[in-house]
């Protein structure tokens, strides 16, 4: 287990080390450095003095194992757009985007489940006809455009809930949470069902695929020979055995979430690391772009870490080796 | 009756009577919430010198001289101001009584700190004061600005340049500007300590930043400042800006997008200001002599020839751009000025017909009977439908045989381009905050590299004469004379064609019925400034 361990650490290094070099390789091209802190009318000569400054002219590899350095110091920069520490910048921001994948990854696997599993034993019946349309919907249509379409029904005409922001917030040492305000709950409704929508009728899809295959096994038949409860079959035999491929998908689902809630973010002008990055992009801010690539890259391979060990979890034949 | 029990009667009558006359007076709090697509990225005032940021910072600091809606020059910190009789020399006389939001006087030490700090290394309004060779206190209240030459615009110069307090500054450290490379945030960048109608409350980048009405005002009683609480909410999505507004959730909003104006016209509730913004939206040509790059024409320039230059500009329409694209927004022009710049001319401006078979004509005479392919550079988020007028342009060209591709992308890119002059035909848009057209100059038609100009000229232009014409603006005292040469390089620009003039943006604001403030040509509305609708 150690030696197994400490493989799977010595990987993940590689993908960090892999991703930050690709990021420094793309930064080439994302525009003027100095956007964000040199206005349009400064001088030829002030853009070249903060170009050499800030070490722009120098070629990637030198640029890169600068950068690598101060990193392994825990020194991440100055953001150029906020002038801030990026560190600090980072922590402000994630407790909003954590909230909201939070919430919506739970939204999405519980309501996945759940309809997965009616759809898949009640099949002829009307509400999983319409279940299985609608998820058509939440399939196919863009995540940006379900936003709108939510904040123009709730937001401007029936005027339920806002359309922007994240309401009254409460500090708890580092980390403003919105779970204890009332506006902090009306404010999560719609980003929530935006972000939740494509996760929530893949889950259902795939859950109910993999339980009508499981129901048609030998194993099931057998079991209904037996004289066993329905109710036993579907949830202590069945559904235990379509968890492997949900939880695959959920997982690598849920990194995503965090990862590109960009565009819920973005409509909702919600403030979490999502549209940080966006206004980054935009303000080439190169250290807050290397650190959140840099973030996601170790978030993802934390989580494919976790889910491989939910597999033992799951499967009890994994965990005899 | 007993006397003394009527008196006592009347006394709690009358007690009750002004209560419920002064009940009814009371003024509620006013709090209006305001909505821009992107937020001021520091409260350093000196830090950067764009559009979001002096827009937040001119309510709670104030420079010496503001510039209104009408384009006029007002006292702000400053109460005059004239040329001794030594022209190098200005003489500003300074306003009694201003208190800074920590209660500490405004004295010309505040002054000169501010100004030296504005004009040091890592001030980015340093491009701004260039001019200034010194600054010296005469009394507490007077200074004096030394300049190289005659500088007759100086206080054209000033209106964005904001007055800290030099003690407080001293304080913490922040003597000068934060630099680029910086290990560390200074404290300007999220506290302030100006003269402004404004303090800050509280201040979240990218989410909110409240401001209340600061008691101790030197213009209370002199403005109408209706607003006690003003409320900034960045939201970057348009669609959202535009349903926050709708839904009631926002009471004024400054960036539009043009589509939906026409529903908030219609809406009831709702007010739309317009007006002509200060920034002229154009079209630049590489006019060099070298190949070009984004051409099929491998082996020599055809934008170097002025019948080519001509011919695309017999062949844009801009009346149908103010129609189709711009819905009627925009004021077609054919001078890179607004009208209110000093040395704008109505002739140079008049925007001719257009003439299809003439541009072709003079493509056939310049060698390019079958037209030729050229790439157009676009920005996609900077300017009002930016992209669609791109797309326009191409079509107007392609009618004359010019075959356009349009390559849209982000300010960041288009602003490396053009700073790199690494494109041969592209958009670009210009405001002059100085109303005065050697800003336009300096920039955009002076050698690129010479003198300290042209950092934003990449049309590879270079004409020695005008070059000169352009540096002896700086130091023209003569008025006539410099009018005559500002009149002078318009003729040659305008002859050149180096750039192809498009329109002039129009502002649009739209807001709560009970609010009514006007659109300010710089896109910065003075809060302090406008009266309420009703009441």
């Amino acid at each position: 287990m150690p030696l197994l361990f400490a493989r799977r650490l010595g990987q993940s290094l590689l993908v960090l080390l892999a991703v930050s070099f690709i990021a420094f390789l793309v930064f080439r091209h994302i525009g003027d450095p100095t956007i964000s802190l040199l206005g349009e009318d400064a001088s030829l000569a002030d853009r070249e003095a903060v170009i050499a400054e800030l070490g722009f002219d120098q070629p990637v590899a030198v640029q890169y194992l600068r950068y690598m350095g101060n990193v392994l110091q825990g020194e991440f920069g100055i953001s150029y757009r906020l002038k801030r520490p990026v560190v600090e910048v980072i922590a402000e921001r994630l407790p909003a985007t954590l909230e909201l994948a939070l919430i919506a990854g739970l939204l999405a696997v519980a309501g996945g489940l759940v309809l997965g599993v009616y759809t898949a034993i009640h099949r002829e019946a009307w509400l999983s006809r319409a279940l299985m349309t609608l998820s058509l919907v939440g399939v196919s249509l863009p995540t940006f455009l379900i936003g709108i379409a939510l904040i123009y029904i709730f937001a401007v005409e029936l005027q339920w809930l806002p359309s922007f922001g994240r309401g009254d917030t409460v500090a708890l040492g580092g980390w403003s949470t919105g779970f204890l305000t009332a506006s902090g709950w009306a404010s999560l409704v719609l980003p929530v069902c935006t972000l939740a929508m494509f996760k929530l009728t893949l889950i259902m899809r795939l859950v109910r695929a993999e339980m009508m295959e499981a129901l048609r096994t030998d194993y099931v038949r057998f079991a209904r020979a037996r004289g066993l409860p329905e109710k036993r079959i579907h949830y202590r035999h069945a559904l235990r055995n379509t968890l492997i491929p949900v939880v695959t998908i959920t997982g690598l689902q849920i990194g995503s979430l965090i990862a590109f809630a960009i565009v819920t973010e973005t409509v909702f002008q919600w403030p979490g690391v999502g549209l940080l990055f966006i206004n980054s992009i935009q303000g080439v801010d190169v250290p807050v772009i290397a650190a959140y690539l840099m973030l996601i890259a170790a978030l993802y391979v934390v989580i494919n870490f976790l889910v491989d060990g939910a597999y033992l979890l799951v499967d009890p034949r994994l965990r005899r080796n | 009756m007993n006397p003394r029990f009527l008196s006592r009667r009347s006394t709690a009558l009358a007690a009750v009577l002004l209560a419920a006359v002064l009940g009814s007076t009371t003024a509620q709090a006013e709090t209006l919430r305001w909505a821009r697509s992107a937020d001021a990225s520091t409260l350093d005032p000196h830090a950067l010198n764009n559009g979001p940021n002096h827009n937040l910072l001119h309510q709670v600091y104030e420079p010496l001289i503001i510039r209104t809606a009408d384009g006029k020059l007002q006292p702000t910190l400053a109460t005059s101001w004239t040329l001794t009789s030594d022209p190098s020399v200005w003489e500003f006389k300074l306003r009694k009584g201003v208190k800074f939001h920590d209660g500490s006087l405004f004295t010309a030490d505040d002054v000169l700190f501010s100004l030296e700090r504005a004009r040091s290394p890592s001030s980015d309004m340093r491009s701004l004061l260039v001019a200034i060779t010194d600054v010296v206190k005469i009394d507490p209240f007077t200074v004096h600005i030394k300049t190289s030459g005659t500088t007759p615009l100086l206080p054209d110069n000033l209106i964005n340049i904001q007055i800290l307090s030099a003690a407080w500054a001293r304080k913490h450290g922040v003597e000068a500007p934060q630099k680029p490379s910086a290990k560390e945030e200074t404290y300007a960048t999220r506290n302030v300590n100006g003269t402004g109608p404004y303090t800050l409350v509280t201040r979240e980048p990218d989410v909110r930043t409240v401001l209340r009405k600061f008691p101790g005002y030197w213009g209370t009683g002199l403005f109408p400042l209706p607003i006690d609480e003003l409320v900034y909410l960045p939201i970057k999505s348009p669609a959202t800006r535009v349903a926050a507004l709708l839904s009631g959730e926002v009471d004024f909003v400054q960036d539009l997008p043009i589509q939906d104006i026409a529903r908030l016209r219609a809406d009831a509730k709702l007010r739309v200001n317009q007006a002509a913004e200060n920034r002229t939206i154009f079209l630049g040509l590489n006019v060099g002599a070298a190949p070009l790059t984004y051409s099929d024409v491998k082996d020599r320039n055809p934008l170097a020839d002025v019948r080519v230059r001509q011919a695309f500009q017999l062949a844009i329409d801009r009346v149908a751009i103010q129609k189709a694209v711009m819905r009627g927004l925009s004021v077609p022009t054919n001078i890179i000025a607004p009208p209110f710049v000093h040395g704008y001319d109505k002739a140079f401006g008049a925007v001719g017909k257009t003439d299809v078979a003439q541009a072709k004509k003079l493509l056939a005479d310049a060698g390019y009977p079958n037209g030729f392919g050229i790439t157009l550079h676009c920005t996609n988020d900077r300017y009002l439908n930016d992209e669609a007028i791109c797309q326009a342009v191409a079509g107007f060209l392609g009618r004359a045989g010019v075959k356009t591709t349009v390559v849209s992308r982000p300010l960041a890119i288009q602003t490396a381009a053009i700073n790199g002059q690494d494109t041969d035909f592209y958009l670009y848009g210009w405001g002059v905050p100085t109303y005065d057209s050697a800003y336009i100059f300096d920039y955009l038609v002076h050698t690129r590299g010479k003198n300290a100009r042209g950092a934003t000229n990449a049309t590879r232009y270079s004409n020695d004469a005008v070059d000169r014409q352009i540096v002896s603006l700086a130091s023209e005292g003569d008025s006539k004379k410099r009018d005559a040469t500002i009149k002078s390089i318009w003729t040659t620009v305008q002859k050149e064609l180096i750039y192809l003039p498009l329109h002039d943006q129009i502002q649009t604001y739209a807001m709560k019925r009970r609010f009514d403030i006007p659109v300010n040509p710089s896109n910065t509305p003075y809060f302090k400034l406008f009266k309420l609708a009703e009441k």
